[in-house]
């Protein structure tokens, strides 16, 4: 991926596509964006740099959702997390490969790739979840 | 008498909570607006409202938006200046921040504002998506999480970080239904128990579907005037005495705490403090309970208990009617109704009764101090405002 590449929320995509797990960094400031953001909240500058993020971290809370969107309703029921990484920033996403009752806060979890089969094509894009360690 | 009015409300109006068949949300309005006339007879509404904020959500449920325009059309107020407000749930709410901005700024000595919604005619799956657009679409959305799914996060943190149990939830939703059980608009008027809640299915662990709100039509609205001239409308003038509105990051996955909304304690410090008035003051509060555990943690986020206490509050009765300090005496988002657009001053409508002493089997006793605490999302807007008789 260039350095070049957009500071985008897309490009955060693309890379995720590439199993590559980045995010922005402000050159200015040394905020740490995930998602990167196109202009840093703190100090409005411009200019970032990717950044590698640890994929491991530890689950800061989670719900098991039984009523889904129609997107998601062929996999329901499904676990859904917030998993804060080992260098503090934390991400959304699915929690797969655990049986719904051994879900716990504070357990570990890695940041995996693949696709999420759902039983439309929304959301398209390539995907990131999360996996006990 | 502490704080100095921002305005005052000389009429309110609220059309009957539920599934209203056969009607669009404009036909909803006018009715929650023909109540506000008639209440006032000194008032002309064509000739005396300068302008009109209407809180509305979704364009999807009846594929028409400009609803500012559409609202005032059909409340017959012709040609006045109508602005629609769009905050997620708390769009109401925001309207009526915009209106006591416009009675301020000395250009509308009277105001229309309210909102309306209509969406029991869709599928709940497409509410469900439609409500879900107020959360952050490509990490919340895309990743499963739905509505409920944003406040079960928020559930999950509070029991794990404070011990709140599921029955406490429960306790918040018994509540509402028996406060709505003496509200004739409610949409839901049968009183509940905790086993009814915690045999309920499950919509997002640990909330059931006794925990969350329901889906509704209905509309709201309120007359504001500036202060000084209340009295030319109506002798039993509410004051609005504080306003807060703030925002926070889109996504909830972004924020310090789960178990706590910034934007709702910022907003309460700044209607508190224009207020001159501290959490012990109110006496009747209607607050944001689009799940249970919403209400818990509104009473911390208010002051009304420290953090972590609010499943006590609600277990304990202090909330209920009677109680140190009622909330929700309509029945709240859980059982009088969430017409998303309507709640914010359909909340303000209900304070009004309150501290006017017209809320019947419901009045809380020498109401003189409400609040409301309207929330956008899963906290990315707060309104909360005060209000005092006269």
């Amino acid at each position: 991926m260039s350095e070049k590449a957009p500071f985008t929320i897309e490009q955060f995509y693309k890379n995720i596509n590439q199993q590559e797990l980045l995010a922005g960094k402000c050159i200015k400031c040394g905020k740490i964006h995930l998602p990167p953001r196109t202009v840093c909240d703190n100090c409005y500058s411009k200019d970032f740099k990717w950044t590698k993020i640890p994929r491991k971290g530890k689950l800061l809370t989670y719900t098991v959702i039984h009523i889904a969107p129609a997107q998601f309703q062929s996999i329901s029921p499904y676990a859904v997390g917030i998993v804060q990484l080992e260098n503090g920033v934390k991400l959304p996403g699915m929690i797969q490969g655990t049986q719904l009752e051994q879900l716990k806060v504070g357990m570990s979890l890695s940041v995996e790739f693949g696709t999420c089969e759902t039983s439309q094509s929304w959301p398209h894009w390539p995907r990131y979840y999360f996996k006990p360690t | 008498m502490k704080g100095k009015p921002l305005a005052s409300i000389v009429s309110a109006g609220l059309s009957k909570f539920g599934k209203l068949e056969g009607l669009y949300a404009r036909e909803i309005f006018a009715d929650a607006a023909k109540e506000a006339f008639d209440n006032c007879p000194k008032l002309d509404p064509k000739k005396d409202i300068k302008a009109l904020y209407v809180g509305h959500m979704g364009e999807s449920y009846e594929h028409q938006g400009h609803t500012g325009a559409t609202m005032a059309d059909w409340a017959g107020l012709g040609h006045v200046a109508a602005t629609r407000t769009e905050a997620a749930c708390a769009s109401s709410g925001a309207a009526l921040r915009a209106a006591i901005c416009a009675v301020r700024s000395g250009l509308s000595d009277v105001v229309m504002v309210g909102g309306a919604e209509k969406m029991t005619h869709r599928a709940t799956a497409e509410v469900t998506e439609y409500l879900a657009m107020a959360s952050d679409y490509p990490f919340e959305q895309w990743n499963g999480i739905t509505f409920p799914g944003l406040y079960a996060l928020m559930a999950t943190a509070h029991m794990h970080d404070y011990g709140t149990t599921e029955r406490q939830l429960a306790a918040v939703a018994v509540k509402n239904h028996y406060h709505g059980s003496m509200n004739p608009k409610a949409q839901m008027q049968k009183e509940i128990t905790l086993e009814t809640v915690l045999s309920s299915r499950t919509v997002a662990w640990p909330l059931k579907l006794y925990d969350c709100s329901l889906i509704t039509d209905g509309a709201s609205c309120l007359i504001l005037t500036r202060p000084e001239i209340a009295g030319r409308y109506t002798e039993t003038p509410i004051q609005i005495v504080g306003s807060g509105q703030a925002s926070d990051t889109i996504g909830l996955y972004e924020r310090a705490s789960f178990t706590s909304l910034e934007a709702a304690n910022i907003a309460a410090k700044e209607a508190y403090e224009m207020a001159e008035m501290k959490p012990e003051n109110i006496n009747v509060a209607e607050v944001h309970d689009c799940f249970t555990i919403a209400e818990i943690i509104a009473y911390e986020d208010l002051g009304f208990c420290r953090p972590g206490d609010g499943g006590k509050l609600a277990e304990n009765g202090e909330t209920k009617l009677g109680g140190r300090i009622p909330v929700n005496t309509s029945g709240g988002l859980k059982a009088k109704g969430h017409p998303v657009g309507a709640t914010g001053t359909g909340q303000a409508y209900e304070i009004y009764l309150q501290l006017t002493g017209r809320a019947g089997k419901r009045q809380v006793k020498d109401a003189q101090i409400g609040m409301t605490h309207n929330v956008g999302g899963s906290g990315a807007t707060a309104t909360v405002h005060i209000y005092r008789r006269e």
